[in-house]
């Protein structure tokens, strides 16, 4: 069964020699929210780079909506797959905030409504609708990480994949975010967050995967993910603060967010 | 405790801005404390730090009035040099401040002392010693660059902690940052407020704010809106309204009051969290029980 997005069997090994994944298989379907954590080096970028085209692998085959990626270039599957990169001044290179963003529907051949169609959504879903006219160097690089969102969003592709979004957000910025990823998913896209923000991925996505040592390690509830000790322990990865607190007061399992833990001192009560 | 910066009655406007930035703004930091800067982004968090390290005015010029002193020395009549021998200031990214022209981190943290001027064998001593203490012996001969954003903001922290500077101003050092990374440099800091330094930290992670500072400062559009003790300001439910996060477990306790679950205070840390609960749960029981 192929699913909207499959790694089947992936490995990946740098030209230099270097491996970075070692037979990986996920299935993401259209609308489906995934975070992905885990470890710096343990293979996160590496596997959304395959899931883009910018890394095609070494052995496994990845497929996009019924596309190998192997037959097609970067550029083409881009129309599919857009990737927020962690770090915005890897991807920013237009001094204007518009052009940034129009430059990805521009590339796509479309109309001049529609690319000033797709720029102004974008732009308005990020909320720097106000910031078009500005040079993205002169803003923080909170906001500079927005407008990368929003050009990748204003190509209009199925599966968005941001890289640490929520990295030096205040709550204004997570909010905006969380409400990002809400609305592509209403729009039946498929959003997948690399991050080390435990409390967003609690709060935000149900599924999680886990990866370590090039590998996945765990894929499922987040819940379950978080409660499941030796999974975290493998992977270097600490549970978000409330279900730390959880654990240390011996309450029940699955205890992720302040309303569950509420939920459950209520019962307490009662037993 | 003795205060060792002092702004009074600060007003600034960058060069080209239409408005202040800063009006009759006033803050007072002591010796040997971590005081820790929070706020919305854009509310001038950054902009305080380049003022306390006279980065402001000595470099950005603009509409400047009133005074702040280091040590009762007017920021305004010490050099830039000086002020750099005084206050030690680490980048947000660490790419930005280290130099490039060392081939190792070995030569990378020696840089500073090199331009001090201070001895050869003096040096090397001292950069050991900064290498143990930051726990980058094993990184010493690397090259920079090829080091991990944890690790090269670790080699930063080295790079300005060997020259001894009294005051630190370190601004955002984690946010680029895994978690791993963000326990190294807080184990760092912690090692900082051990030997008295004066420390003035921006960052957005409540829950590691709550856990080392002395002195909250919130700034919301250039204003200081809120200020005091972590157990002030840090259970304020204000704080949020100023685009400002809690810390989690302050979260949990403002909701458990709320829907009246008195807890004796509102926890900060996860130790007063746990505290508090048990003594909740342990209360309740008894109460039952009756």
């Amino acid at each position: 069964m192929s699913s909207f997005l499959s790694l089947e069997n992936i490995s990946f090994v740098y030209p230099n020699g270097h491996s970075a994944l070692e037979d990986v298989t996920m299935h993401i379907e259209k609308g489906e929210r995934v975070a992905i954590i885990g470890q710096n080096g343990a293979g996160k970028t590496t596997a959304a780079k395959l899931m883009n085209g910018l890394n095609k692998p070494t052995t496994g085959d990845v497929w996009i909506d019924g596309w190998n990626t192997k037959e097609y270039t970067t550029a083409q599957i881009s129309r599919k797959v857009g990737y927020v990169f962690q770090n915005p001044d890897d991807q920013i290179f237009h001094h204007r905030v518009y052009d940034e963003i129009a430059f990805g529907p521009k590339n796509l051949k479309l109309s001049e409504q529609e690319i000033e169609k797709n720029v102004h959504e974008a732009a308005e879903m990020v909320k720097i609708r106000d910031l078009l006219e500005e040079n993205p160097y002169d803003l923080p690089l909170s906001i500079r990480k927005f407008v990368t969102t929003a050009s990748v969003i204003a190509m209009n592709p199925q599966v968005i994949i941001l890289d640490e979004p929520t990295a030096g957000q205040d709550k204004m910025g997570l909010e905006t975010l969380a409400n990002v990823i809400d609305q592509l998913v209403e729009q039946e896209k498929t959003v997948i967050t690399i991050t080390h923000d435990m409390e967003f991925v609690a709060s935000n996505f149900h599924r999680t995967m886990v990866m370590a040592h090039r590998n996945k390690i765990a894929d499922g509830d987040t819940k379950e993910i978080f409660w499941n000790h030796a999974i975290l322990k493998e992977a270097g990865v600490k549970p978000p603060y409330i279900s730390r607190l959880s654990q240390s007061l011996g309450l029940k399992e699955g205890i992720l967010e302040i309303s569950d833990f509420i939920e459950q001192i209520k019962k307490e009560k009662r037993g | 405790m003795e205060p060792i910066i002092e702004i009074r009655n600060l007003t600034y406007r960058y060069p080209t801005a239409d408005k202040n930035i800063f009006t009759n703004l006033s803050l007072t930091i002591h010796r040997g404390e971590l005081c820790s800067i929070i706020g919305p982004n854009g509310a001038g968090k950054t902009t305080l730090c380049n003022v306390i390290r006279g980065f402001i005015p000595h470099f950005y010029k603009g509409d400047f009035q009133g005074n702040v002193t280091i040590d009762g020395k007017n920021t305004k009549d010490l050099t830039i040099g000086e002020l750099a021998l005084k206050i030690g200031f680490v980048f947000q990214n660490p790419f930005t401040q280290i130099s490039g022209v060392a081939d190792t981190v070995f030569e990378e943290v020696s840089f500073g002392l090199e331009n001090m001027g201070v001895e050869a064998s003096k040096i090397r001593e001292r950069v050991e010693e900064v290498l143990a203490l930051t726990k980058i012996e094993s990184l010493r001969d690397r090259n920079p660059f090829e080091l991990s954003g944890g690790q090269l903001q670790r080699v930063a922290l080295a790079s300005i902690i060997v020259m001894e500077p009294e005051i630190l101003v370190i601004d955002e050092p984690t946010s680029q940052l895994d978690p791993e990374g963000t326990e190294e440099v807080f184990e760092i800091i912690k090692q900082m407020k051990e030997k008295k330094k004066t420390i003035v930290l921006v960052e957005h992670k409540m829950e590691l704010i709550a856990e080392y500072s002395d002195h909250i400062v919130l700034i919301d559009d250039g204003k200081i809106v809120l200020e005091g003790s972590c157990e002030e300001v840090l259970t304020n439910e204000q704080v949020l309204k100023h685009g400002t996060l809690l810390p989690q477990f302050a979260m949990l306790g403002l909701e458990m009051n709320k829907q009246g679950m008195r807890l004796g205070r509102i926890p900060v840390t996860e130790k007063q969290a746990r505290d508090e609960i048990t003594a909740f749960l342990e209360y309740r029981r008894r109460v039952t029980d009756v």
